[in-house]
């Protein structure tokens, strides 16, 4: 069946089955920053913006999406510019496969939040699971990202 | 040094956040074959049959493996150098099934739905065992695990799959019996460590396809591609020289990928249909059947004169390597190898042991690799000790600790499996490690407690630890350097990137020694047809051997270079200086740029292509060292403890990348804090897993970050590449035995059994206070 959402700021028709998950249907449309973590909703690597708000995607059906906005890092790419170059000052990109997911839900805290608390950056990231860094050069990544006025 | 030890972002880190596909399952082909595996439902049983009839009848099912379908063929998954020093007791598919999640078959189709269908259509009739599920009554348990006659050690060591023991060892210098009856004080101890999972984010992923040679292309998240192809070269019976394996970017993996996972099975799906294929692990297959940390019953016991000298440590360990025995004798002998020697200065040391198989989730590499484990014991019980000589705990280690200039006889006695190598420690800075950590964390105002509410204790403890880097005389990574007209070089290493930043760490050694920018070095790692040899991501080796490799391609590649100058300026090469950017005759100040150069050698006099491989196998594996301390409160209410404050001060050499080396402390402490607090393995009683997601299986999250302070001591390995040992694992080890020993000194408790949850917080508390009353 046919779905119509907007990716990206694109108007999109996708050809999807019915039970198909929006994680699957992006990867299977080469969107491939939408990465495949666990599936459960758990890990927050599969991450995107549906209209504001930052969503698992391996939870949502795409079927329910017709006309709603979909935004994946490919869509930021100015602005996941700018916090790839804070995450790498402070040595806090290791293995990557977090980080297109980290970078949308860094990008949507900070037009929800902009001037955060340390608490509320963890409790916003709480769902964007890292097993390499230790999450303190992330948090102090995502500090200054958020201080920059540009 | 101007691009070694100085701070770089990566080099790959801004097209990783950009969603550039990078991962094994960002490049499978198209209409790839989806793989699924059948996995066991019963902890241990034999396959009487497996009915296929219906599965291979269904639309779109195009291949179904099964036992008869693979030559019979003893292997190991461990992933290791040749000969293995792990038991070659596992075959693609068995007749026997070992744990809940060992492979019974597979099938290839052309959906995901439908490989889900197939599964279920596959029958499979089970003779279920008893299964052995407590791993101290493994030894001689009624149910032999292993009772095929095909398996085999490739050399000795203490093999015995009749009595259920993948591997046995014993040493002991002195007569440590007789040290302990003379010595003053003696402690006694046992500690238990869990089954920690590695929880990388990228789930295991495998893609395989024919290329138009005709050859076998695969891309896998594997740590050691160069181990993977001769493995299944192995397996398969199929040549070495038609199989490619590419290791692109990988997500993380800690150990966790340094086996055989899905390469088999995904291979012999491409080779029997011709169609390109693709497995990646669920996640809960990557919990359940993957492998995870080998728990250990660690019994240790100590003996000091009433002064405060260490006189005999007495250690044995009983391991638990599950299913299959991979890396069951090299982890366990790492929980003595890379401990004992923190406390060089006994008269006399015993560690021995047993690796047993039961039919749990297998265990295998992980992170400090027994270290972690032999280090909660040994750490624990020197502070145990410390309290009953009523002796500071610092102090006593300043005493009795290993020092520069040091040896220890275990160095020469245990290695890899096999005998080890005599090393002095030409660095060692624990005693600034130990003191400025102290410093750090406030020790004096805090030490042993303070109060900070009724209910909450707050309490600093600390452990020391060492590592290895590399395995001497074994593992030998290469490294060519290539250059390109315009004069840039490519670095082509077998080195295997998994995230911890060995590209850019290696990168920056090269760019250091050629005297050029970063920028002019251009990385590609891990490809078995385009890159040299490496053993892989593991044993702390990157930074150490691979980075000594390049080091050395890229002298060579310089005093090249400086021959080819001195050709183009007509004058002898002694007379030539080379900056980094350029090349004068000193004698008539001609100068020629490296750009000019590598041009002319590309186009007009003296034509050829410079590329130039060197190797490097270590001759000794230069432990680092750290110091690990940790303010932590414990409610004493909820039980709950909560770390406030680690300072890990580490002496790990020059720091090539101190920004990336403080990424691998901080990132190892935080695991190191998961596996002592929040993260546990438990079996139920038919041997299931419970924790094979994240909901139950609760790695740390960004609210449970402590406050991480890391230091690096000012040190100089001569050895090592501009100064450098390793410190992807050495961060791990200190949490269990300094949060242990925080813990007993904020309120009293001796835990001694990982992880410390609330509950078992809680009923040591009660029990102290029945004690008390």
């Amino acid at each position: 069946m046919k779905v119509e959402l907007y990716l990206n700021q694109k108007k999109q028709v996708f050809d999807v089955l019915p039970g198909e998950y929006l994680l699957d249907t992006l990867r299977r449309y080469d969107i491939l920053s939408v990465k495949r973590g666990c599936e459960q909703t758990s890990c927050g690597v599969c991450s995107v913006l549906l209209d504001s708000d930052m969503i698992p995607s391996c939870s949502v059906l795409t079927v329910r999406l017709q006309g709603r906005h979909i935004t994946t890092v490919e869509g930021i790419e100015e602005e996941a510019t700018k916090i790839a170059f804070y995450f790498g000052q402070e040595g806090a990109d290791q293995c990557g496969f977090c980080n297109p997911a980290m970078a949308l839900a860094v990008y949507s805290l900070k037009r929800k939040n902009p001037h955060a608390t340390d608490q509320e950056i963890k409790e916003y990231l709480v769902g964007n699971l890292c097993r390499c860094t230790g999450y303190q050069s992330q948090h102090l990544a995502i500090k200054r990202y958020l201080e920059d006025p540009s | 040094m101007k691009v070694a030890s100085v701070k770089h972002s990566s080099v790959d880190g801004l097209g990783l956040m950009l969603g550039r596909p990078a991962y094994t399952a960002d490049l499978m082909a198209k209409n790839s074959l989806i793989v699924k595996v059948l996995r066991s439902p019963h902890a241990f049983a034999k396959i009487v049959s497996i009915d296929t009839s219906n599965a291979q009848q269904m639309t779109g099912v195009e291949c179904i493996l099964t036992a008869k379908d693979f030559k019979r063929f003893a292997y190991t998954r461990a992933g290791q150098g040749y000969p293995e020093p792990s038991p070659h007791d596992k075959f693609v598919f068995d007749e026997y099934v070992r744990y809940v999640g060992d492979e019974v078959c597979a099938v290839a189709c052309v959906d995901e739905a439908t490989a889900l269908e197939a599964l279920k259509a596959i029958k499979v009739e089970y003779q279920v065992l008893e299964p052995v599920l407590d791993f101290e009554a493994a030894i001689n348990h009624s149910s032999i695990i292993h009772p095929e006659p095909e398996i085999h050690e490739m050399f000795p060591i203490g093999f015995e799959p009749k009595k259920n023991i993948a591997a046995s060892y014993q040493m002991h210098v002195g007569d440590v019996e007789k040290t302990l009856t003379s010595s003053d004080v003696v402690v006694d101890e046992v500690f238990y460590t869990h089954a920690q999972a590695h929880s990388m984010m990228e789930p295991h992923s495998v893609n395989t396809r024919l290329d138009y040679m005709n050859r076998l292309v695969m891309y896998s998240s594997t740590q050691t591609p160069f181990h993977v192809r001769r493995i299944l070269s192995q397996v398969l019976t199929f040549p070495l020289s038609k199989i490619r394996v590419i290791k692109p970017r990988v997500g993380g993996g800690f150990g966790g990928k340094q086996a055989i996972h899905g390469e088999i099975i995904c291979s012999a799906v491409t080779l029997i249909t011709k169609k390109p294929a693709t497995l990646t692990y669920t996640r809960k297959e990557v919990f359940e059947s993957s492998y995870s940390r080998h728990p250990m019953r660690l019994s240790i016991k100590l003996g000091a004169t009433k002064e405060g000298v260490l006189k005999a440590i007495d250690c044995h360990i009983l391991s638990d390597t599950g299913a299959y025995g991979e890396h069951a004798l090299t982890v366990f002998m790492v929980a003595g190898s890379k401990v004992l020697p923190l406390y060089n200065k006994v008269d006399s040391v015993r560690f021995h042991g047993e690796v047993v198989y039961t039919n749990h989730t297998p265990a295998g590499a992980f992170r400090g690799y027994g270290a972690i484990q032999g280090n909660f014991a040994l750490e624990s019980a020197i502070d145990i000790l410390c309290k009953k000589l009523d002796v500071d705990p610092i102090e006593f280690r300043m005493k009795n600790m290993i020092k520069e200039g040091e040896t220890s006889p275990i160095f020469s006695i245990m290695g890899e499996g096999t005998e080890g190598t005599a090393m002095n420690m030409d660095t060692c800075k624990l005693p600034f490690c130990v003191q400025k950590g102290k410093e750090l964390i406030d020790w004096t105002k805090t030490y042993p407690n303070k109060s900070v509410s009724q209910d909450i204790k707050e309490g600093v403890g600390m452990a020391i630890a060492m590592q290895g880097s590399g395995i001497p005389y074994i593992d030998m990574g290469a490294a060519t350097i290539k250059l390109n007209d315009d004069g840039f070089f490519n670095l082509l290493v077998g080195a295997t990137e998994i995230g911890q930043g060995s590209d850019t760490v290696l990168s920056q050694i090269a760019a250091e020694a050629l005297e050029t920018d970063l920028s002019n070095v251009i990385v590609y790692s891990s490809d078995s047809d385009l890159t040299p040899f490496d053993p892989g991501a593991y044993a702390s080796s990157t930074t150490y051997v691979s980075g000594n490799a390049v080091y050395l391609a890229a002298l060579s590649m310089k005093k090249r270079l400086i021959t080819e100058a001195a050709l183009a300026l007509r004058c002898e090469e002694e007379l030539i200086r080379y900056d980094g950017i350029g090349f004068t005759n000193t004698n008539t100040n001609e100068q020629i740029t490296l750009k000019q150069l590598s041009n002319r050698l590309f186009y007009n006099h003296d034509q050829k292509q410079l590329m130039i491989t060197e190797s490097y196998v270590g001759h000794k594996s230069p432990p680092p060292f750290m110091a690990g301390f940790v303010r932590v409160q414990v409610d004493t209410s909820t039980g709950e403890v909560r770390v406030v404050d680690y300072v890990s001060v580490v002496d790990c050499g020059t720091t090539i990348n101190p920004m990336l080396a403080r990424g691998q402390v901080e990132g190892a402490i935080i695991q190191g804090i998961g596996m002592t607090l929040y993260e546990e393995a438990t079996y139920s009683s038919q041997g299931r897993l419970h924790q094979n997601d994240f909901l139950s299986y609760h790695i740390p999250t960004r609210k449970e970050l402590p406050h991480l302070t890391t230091v690096f001591a000012d040190s100089y390995e001569e050895s090592g590449p501009y100064g450098a040992k390793s410190v992807g694992e050495i961060g791990i080890d200190t949490p269990p035995a300094a949060i242990a020993n925080a813990i007993y000194n904020a309120c009293g408790i001796r835990l001694t059994t990982l992880p410390f949850t609330p509950e078992k917080v809680l009923q040591a508390i009660h029990s102290l206070k029945e004690k008390l009353r």
